[in-house]
C-alpha cells in the first residue's frame, strides 16, 4: 500500500518536475535537431559540456542566468560542429554524434582538471533556489509540484511552448519542418538546406546545453563527472515516443521522470528486499519498452538522417 | 494551337550562349534562347539532350561554365535559386517538390513570408490560393494533406507555388509524363488561360504531339546542343523528330507472336506496397512463352506494386502465383530467381545496383551461391571475375575493369549490365520495368532489341512502361493499369491510342477491341 | 557548397588529408598543453615517449591496444552492414560476465580445454547480448542505437549487481568484485614478468579472421553488400535479415572475447572498471581503420599509445591526461571529414 501512496505525495510529483526538467530541454533541442532532418547523437557530450559551462561560469563570479546563456552558447558551438560535418559534408550522422559526444566530453573534463587541479570534492556553488508562485502553488499537490520549482524549470515549460509555437504558428517553423521532411522543396522554394539545417542544430544543441546546465545551476550545486549519466540517450528514446511532437514529447519526459523518481522511494519501502540496481535500470528499461512500443506506428521525419546535396532530385 | 507566337512582343527571358561541363560530359553547348511575354516554348529533345541541366542552370542549382542569363533585362546572378524567384521565374519539377505529409496551404506559403515574422499569415494566404485555383482552373482544398492527392492535384500545388510568388515566367519540366490524357487536355487549358493573363511559359517535352499542340514555337536541343528552332503550327512531327534525333527515327520491326503455354500467371492478386499508397487489386494475368505483354499506365496507378510482387518484393495479400502450371507456396526474391524468373527493376540506382561496390561484386549478387562462385562459403572471385568479363564483353558496357566500382558508370552501361545479370542463364520470365527510362536512343534500341532476341527465343516477358509508344510498338498483348486494377488484355493494334488513354484514365477497362489500328510513332 | 565524387583521385589526394587530420589533432592537442601552461613540445615528446619510448612502454601499448583490437573489429563488422551497435561496452561485459561465471571453479578442466570453451562462452555472451537489439530492429523497426546505447547502462547495472550479489568474491575485502578466474583458465603471458598476454596474439589472428571472413566468404560479401544498399541486396535475393542477426552474432561475439581476454590475460577478476570505455573507444579505432579490420589494428595500436603515452605524461608534465580523450576525438572527427575530402571534390558554386 505504500508503494501506492507515494503517487499522492506532493514531495513526489516536486521531485519529478525537477528530475523532468533538463530532460525537457534537452528532448526539445533533440527534437528541434530531428525535425529538420538531423539526429544529433552529440546530445550525451553537449549535455556534459552545458552542465560544465554554466557552473564554471556561476563558480568564477558570473550570475545564475549568465550561466545559462554561456552554457547555451557553448551548446550552440557544438551544434555548430556537429551541423557543419553532418550537413554541407554530410557525413554519417551516427559516427558525427558520437564523435561531438566523445570531443564535447572529453574537453569539459580536460578543462575542469586545469582549471580546478588540486580539489578533492566538487565546489560548491549557491544554485537557483524555488521561486514558488503566489496563489498557484498552493493548491494542493498539483500546485505544489508545479509552481514551487526553480524558474529554471519553468523556463523548460515555457520552451516547450515556444518550440511548439515557433514550429506550427510560424513561417520559419514551416520551413523547419519541411526541411526535414523534402529538403528539395524547401530549396526549391529559395530558402538555403544548409542554413535551416545547421541553425536548427544549433539552436536544438543549445537546448541541450541548457538541460545539462540544469543539473549543476539548479538540481545540485557542484559539477561532478558521470553526473549526466545517460540522460542525452534517454532524450532521444523521448523524442521518438513523443512522435517528433512536442507536446507528447513533454508528456513522455514527465512520465519518465515520475517513473524515476517513483523508483527512488520505492527503494526505500522495500527496503533492500530487491537490489537497489534493479531500480536503478528500471528508467532505462522502461525506455526500450517505450520504444518498441511505438516502434510500429512511427512516422519518422521522411528526410532524417539523408544528407541533403543542393539540386539533387 | 496556341496560336499566338509572341512576336514582337516584350523578350522577357534570354539565354546567352549557356555552357556547362561535368568532367569530359558537355551537358550544354552554347545555347541560347528567348522567351517573350504571352508565349509558349516548348523546349524539346530526348533524355539526355541538356534540357534538365539548361533549367537547373536558369533555376540556380548548377552554374554555367560560360554565358548568361537576364530576365526582363536584368542580368541574373548565377547560383542563386532564390534570385531566379524573385525575378519572378517559377518550376515545376518533374518530380514533384512537395512535403508530403504537409498540408497544400503550407507547402505553398513555404518560403513565402519572412522567415523572422513572428506567425504565419494564413487567413489571407487560403483566399489568394482559392482565387488563383478559380482564376485558372487549378482548384484544390488548401486544407488537404499532399498525401491525399492525386497526382493530377499535386502538379496543381506546383504550379499554384509558382503563381502564388507572382511568377510571370513558367517553367514546366516534363508535365505530362505523369498525367493522363484527360488530364493533359486540362493542363493544356489551364496554360492557355495562364498566357492570357501574361505569363509566359517553358514547356519541356520528349512527345512530338504534346509539343505541337500546346507550344507556338518550338526549340529543340541534341546532345547538348541547339538543333534548331520551328514554328510549332508550320513543323511536322517527322520534321521535329528528326531534328530531337539526328537521323531517321528508327521503327522497330518485329516479326509476330508465336505465343506458346502459359508461363506465369497471376491469379486473383492483390498487395499493397509496405511504404507509400500503391496498390494492386485483384489482378489476374497471363505470360506466355514467346510473348511480350506490355503494361500501359500513367506511373503511380499500382505498376510498382505489380511489379514488386514478380520481383518477389512485395508479398500478395491474396491471390496466388503459378509458375509453369505449379502453384508457389512462399514468395521472396530468391523463390523469383529460383523459378527461373530475369528482373529489371525500375530504379537501377535504388533496387538495381550496389553504386558502391564493384562490377564484378555486383553481377554475381544474384547468384553468388552458386557453385559456381563459391563452394562452402567461400566465394571465389576469379571465377565471378571471369563472368563479370564476359558479360563486360557480351552486353557491350563501356568500363575499363571488372573492378571498377559501378558509381562510375553512366546511366546506360549500368542498365546493360542490369540487363546481362537477369538475362544470363535464358530466363524463361522476364520482368522488365521501365526499362529504357533516362537513357539515350542507342541504349534505348539496344535494350529493346535484346528483349525480342529473349522473346524469338521463347521467354514469356512482362514489360511495364510509362512511355506508352514504347508499350505500343513492342508488346503483343496490352493490358491497361489504372487504380491498382489490370483490364484485359488486347491485342496490340486492336485499339487505338484514344481508346488505351481512356482506359489509362480509369475508364472502359474491360473494352472490346473495335478493330481499329494503334499508330505507334 | 556542393561535393562531387572524385574520378582522378590520385596517391597524393589520398594521403594529403588524412596527414592534415593527424596534423590537426597534434595541433589541437599542442593548443590544449599551452593552456595548461606546458610547452606543447614537451608535452607530445613526453606523450610519444610514454607510449613507445621504451620496451616496458611498448608492451603497455600493445596491453592496451588488446581489448581495442577486438572492439574495434566489432564496430568495423556491425557498421560495415550498417548495423548501428554503439554497445560494444556492454557486450564486453557480457563476455566478461560468461568468463567468469564458468572461469572461476565451475569447470575444473585442463588450460586446452577450458580456454576455447571460455572463448566460446564470451562469444556466445556478447553475441546473444547484441541479438535483442538486432531482432528488435529486423522485426519491428526499433532503432539499434538507441536500444544498444541504454543496454550499456541496464548491463552496468546488472554487473554492479552480480559483483555485491552472487559473484562477489568472498575474500574480496567487501570491494564490488568477482573471484579469480582458475589458473587454467588464464592466458598465458607473452613474455616472462611483462602484462603484455596471449590476448595480444588472439586479437591479431581475430583480425586476420575477420578480414577473411569479410573479403573471402559468401557471409562477409552478403554483409557488405547489405550494408552498401539494403534495397538492392534484398532485391538480389540475399537474405537481409539473416545477414543482419549474422553480423549481430559475430560483432557481439568480437566484443565478447574483449571481455574473455581481459579478465582470462589481463585482470583476472571482473570489476566495474574493467573497461575504461573501450565500447565507444572501438568505434573510433574502427572509423580511423575506415572499417578495414587490418587497419583496425594500426588504429588501436595508435589509439592505446595515445591514452598510454597520455598517462606517462600526466605523471610527468601534470597536463591531465584527458587531453589523450580530447586527441582520439578529434582524430576521429578530423579522419571522417578527410576521408570523405580525398574522395570527393568541393565546389563552392
Amino acid at each position: 500500500m505504500e508503494a501506492f501512496e507515494i503517487l499522492f505525495q506532493a514531495s513526489f510529483w516536486v521531485a519529478a518536475i525537477r528530475i523532468a526538467s533538463p530532460l525537457i530541454f534537452a528532448t526539445m533541442g533533440e527534437l528541434v535537431c530531428e525535425r529538420a532532418g538531423v539526429l544529433n547523437l552529440g546530445i550525451e557530450g553537449i549535455m556534459v559540456a552545458g552542465a560544465f559551462a554554466g557552473w564554471m561560469t556561476v563558480y568564477l563570479g558570473g550570475d545564475l542566468w549568465f550561466g545559462v546563456v554561456v552554457a547555451a552558447l557553448a551548446g550552440a558551438l557544438f551544434g555548430l560542429l556537429h551541423g557543419v560535418l553532418t550537413v554541407p559534408f554530410g557525413l554519417s550522422q551516427h559516427v558525427v554524434g558520437i564523435g561531438v559526444t566523445l570531443f564535447a566530453t572529453a574537453i569539459t573534463y580536460f578543462t575542469y582538471r586545469v582549471a580546478l587541479p588540486q580539489v578533492t570534492s566538487p565546489p560548491k556553488i549557491v544554485s537557483m533556489q524555488p521561486l514558488p508562485i503566489p496563489g498557484l502553488s498552493s493548491i494542493p499537490v498539483v500546485g505544489e509540484a508545479l509552481f514551487s520549482q526553480t524558474p529554471l524549470t519553468y523556463l523548460a515549460f515555457l520552451a516547450v511552448g515556444v518550440v511548439a509555437w515557433v514550429m506550427y504558428r510560424t513561417p520559419l517553423g514551416l520551413a523547419l519542418r519541411a526541411v526535414g521532411e523534402n529538403p528539395a522543396a524547401v530549396e526549391a522554394q529559395g530558402i538555403s538546406v544548409s542554413a535551416m539545417r545547421v541553425g536548427a542544430v544549433m539552436a536544438g544543441s543549445a537546448l541541450m546545453a541548457v538541460g545539462g546546465s540544469f543539473l549543476t545551476l539548479s538540481a545540485f550545486n557542484s559539477f561532478f563527472f558521470e553526473m549526466v549519466n545517460g540522460r542525452g540517450w534517454v532524450c532521444i528514446a523521448l523524442v521518438v515516443f513523443g512522435s517528433w511532437r512536442p507536446g507528447k514529447a513533454l508528456l513522455g519526459a514527465i512520465l519518465f521522470a515520475a517513473f524515476d523518481a517513483y523508483q527512488i522511494r520505492l527503494q526505500s519501502v522495500t527496503g533492500g528486499l530487491v537490489p537497489y540496481q534493479f531500480f536503478l535500470m528500471l528508467p532505462y528499461i522502461l525506455s526500450i519498452a517505450a520504444l518498441i512500443l511505438v516502434a510500429r506506428r512511427a512516422t519518422y521525419p521522411k528526410a532524417l538522417m539523408i544528407p541533403y546535396q543542393k539540386g539533387e532530385r | 494551337m496556341t496560336g499566338q507566337t509572341g512576336a514582337g512582343a516584350e523578350i522577357v527571358l534570354r539565354l546567352d550562349g549557356i555552357t556547362k561541363r561535368f568532367g569530359a560530359l558537355t551537358a550544354n553547348d552554347a545555347i541560347s534562347l528567348t522567351l517573350r511575354r504571352g508565349e509558349v516554348v516548348a523546349l524539346l529533345g530526348e533524355n539526355g539532350a541538356g534540357k534538365t541541366t539548361l533549367m537547373n542552370i536558369l533555376f540556380g542549382h548548377y552554374v554555367a561554365d560560360e554565358g548568361g542569363i537576364s530576365v526582363f533585362g536584368a542580368p541574373l546572378p548565377p547560383g542563386d535559386p532564390s534570385a531566379a524567384l524573385r525575378a519572378g521565374i517559377g518550376m515545376v519539377h518533374q518530380h514533384f517538390t512537395l512535403a508530403e505529409q504537409m498540408t497544400v496551404l503550407e507547402n505553398i506559403i513555404l518560403g513565402t513570408e519572412s522567415l523572422l515574422a513572428p506567425r504565419s499569415a494564413t487567413a489571407t494566404a487560403r483566399a489568394r490560393i482559392l482565387g488563383l485555383g478559380r482564376d485558372f482552373g487549378l482548384e484544390v482544398d488548401p486544407d488537404a494533406t499532399i498525401t491525399a492527392l492525386s497526382v493530377g492535384e499535386r502538379q496543381r500545388v506546383e504550379i499554384l507555388k509558382a503563381l502564388y510568388r507572382d511568377a510571370h515566367i513558367l517553367i514546366l519540366d516534363e508535365p505530362t509524363a505523369v498525367l493522363t490524357p484527360r488530364e493533359t487536355e486540362a493542363l493544356f487549358g489551364t496554360l492557355k488561360r495562364l498566357v492570357a493573363g501574361g505569363l509566359s511559359i517553358i514547356f519541356i517535352s520528349h512527345k512530338l504531339h504534346e509539343v505541337k499542340a500546346a507550344a507556338g514555337r518550338v526549340v529543340v536541343l541534341r546532345g547538348g546542343r541547339l538543333a534548331g528552332e520551328r514554328i510549332a503550327a508550320e513543323a511536322t512531327e517527322a520534321e521535329l523528330a528528326e531534328l530531337m534525333v539526328g537521323s531517321a527515327v528508327p521503327v522497330l520491326e518485329i516479326e509476330p507472336a508465336s505465343p506458346g503455354p502459359v508461363l506465369l500467371a497471376l491469379d486473383n492478386v492483390s498487395a499493397r506496397a509496405s511504404r507509400g499508397s500503391q496498390r494492386l487489386v485483384d489482378a489476374s494475368l497471363a505470360l506466355h512463352a514467346g510473348e511480350i505483354t506490355g503494361v500501359a499506365g500513367v506511373s503511380g496507378n499500382g505498376q510498382s506494386v505489380l511489379a514488386g510482387v514478380i520481383e518477389g518484393m512485395v508479398a500478395p495479400d491474396a491471390g496466388r502465383l503459378v509458375v509453369a502450371d505449379v502453384p508457389v507456396e512462399a514468395w521472396s526474391p530468391e523463390i523469383a530467381l529460383r523459378q527461373g524468373i530475369g528482373r529489371i527493376p525500375e530504379d537501377r540506382h535504388a533496387t538495381g545496383m550496389i553504386a558502391d561496390m564493384s562490377v564484378t561484386e555486383n553481377v554475381v549478387s544474384e547468384r553468388y551461391r552458386e557453385p559456381r562462385f563459391s563452394r562452402r562459403g567461400l566465394m571465389d572471385w576469379s571465377a565471378a571475375r571471369r563472368f563479370a568479363a564476359s558479360l563486360i564483353a557480351a552486353y557491350e558496357v563501356k568500363c575499363p575493369s571488372p573492378d571498377m566500382r559501378v558509381r562510375l558508370l553512366s546511366g546506360g552501361n549500368m542498365q546493360k549490365l542490369i540487363l546481362g545479370r537477369a538475362l544470363d542463364g535464358a530466363p524463361r520470365i522476364i520482368l522488365a520495368n521501365q526499362p529504357t527510362r533516362g537513357l539515350d536512343v542507342g541504349a534505348v534500341a539496344y535494350v529493346q532489341a535484346r528483349l525480342l532476341d529473349a522473346r524469338r527465343r521463347g521467354a514469356a516477358i512482362l514489360l511495364i512502361s510509362e512511355d506508352l509508344d514504347e508499350v505500343l510498338s513492342m508488346a503483343d498483348r496490352v493490358v491497361v493499369m489504372s487504380q491498382g486494377r489490370l483490364s484485359r488484355p488486347v491485342a496490340r493494334g486492336a485499339l487505338s491510342t484514344a481508346e488505351i488513354g481512356a482506359m489509362m484514365a480509369g475508364r472502359n477497362m474491360g473494352a472490346t477491341p473495335t478493330g481499329e489500328m494503334v499508330h505507334a510513332a | 557548397m556542393r561535393l562531387e565524387p572524385r574520378t582522378d583521385a590520385t596517391l597524393a589526394t589520398t594521403l594529403a588529408y588524412p596527414a592534415a587530420a593527424f596534423v590537426l589533432t597534434l595541433l589541437v592537442a599542442a593548443f590544449l598543453a599551452l593552456i595548461a601552461g606546458a610547452n606543447p613540445f614537451a608535452v607530445l615528446f613526453q606523450v610519444l615517449k610514454g607510449a613507445a619510448g621504451s620496451q616496458f612502454a611498448l608492451l603497455e601499448t600493445l596491453t592496451r591496444a588488446t581489448p581495442l583490437i577486438f572492439t574495434g573489429l566489432s564496430i568495423a563488422v556491425a557498421f560495415r552492414a550498417k548495423l548501428w551497435n554503439i554497445g560494444a561496452e556492454a557486450q564486453l561485459y557480457a563476455g566478461a560476465v560468461a568468463t567468469v561465471l564458468l572461469g572461476t571453479g565451475l569447470l575444473p578442466l585442463p588450460a586446452p580445454l577450458l580456454i576455447p570453451l571460455l572463448m566460446l562462452a564470451a562469444v556466445l555472451g556478447g553475441a546473444l547480448l547484441l541479438l535483442g537489439p538486432a531482432a528488435l530492429k529486423i522485426r519491428l523497426g526499433v532503432d539499434e542505437v538507441v536500444t544498444t546505447l541504454l543496454l550499456n547502462f541496464v548491463i552496468l547495472l546488472v554487473v554492479s549487481y552480480l559483483l555485491e550479489g552472487p559473484l562477489k568474491d568472498p575474500m574480496g575485502m567487501g570491494w564490488p568484485q568477482s573471484k579469480r578466474v582458475i589458473a587454467d583458465a588464464q592466458l598465458p603471458r607473452l613474455i616472462q614478468g611483462k602484462r603484455l598476454h596471449f590476448g595480444f596474439v588472439l586479437a591479431l589472428a581475430s583480425a586476420v579472421a575477420v578480414w577473411l571472413i569479410m573479403t573471402r566468404t559468401t557471409l562477409g560479401y552478403a554483409m557488405r553488400a547489405v550494408g552498401a544498399n539494403p534495397q538492392a541486396a534484398r532485391f538480389s535475393g540475399i537474405p537481409v535479415n539473416r545477414v543482419l542477426v549474422w553480423t549481430a552474432l559475430l560483432a557481439g561475439g568480437l566484443a565478447g572475447l574483449a571481455g574473455f581476454s581481459e579478465v582470462a590475460g589481463l585482470k583476472g577478476n571482473l570489476t566495474l572498471d574493467l573497461s575504461s570505455n573501450y565500447g565507444m573507444s572501438g568505434i573510433v579505432v574502427a572509423m580511423l581503420a575506415m572499417l578495414h579490420p587490418l587497419g583496425v589494428v594500426v588504429s588501436a595500436v595508435f589509439v592505446a599509445g595515445v591514452f598510454v603515452g597520455a598517462d606517462a605524461m600526466s605523471r610527468a608534465a601534470g597536463v591531465p591526461s584527458y587531453i589523450a580523450d580530447v586527441m582520439v576525438a578529434t582524430a576521429l572527427l578530423t579522419m571522417v571529414t578527410a576521408i570523405m575530402l580525398s574522395r570527393h571534390r568541393v565546389r563552392w558554386r
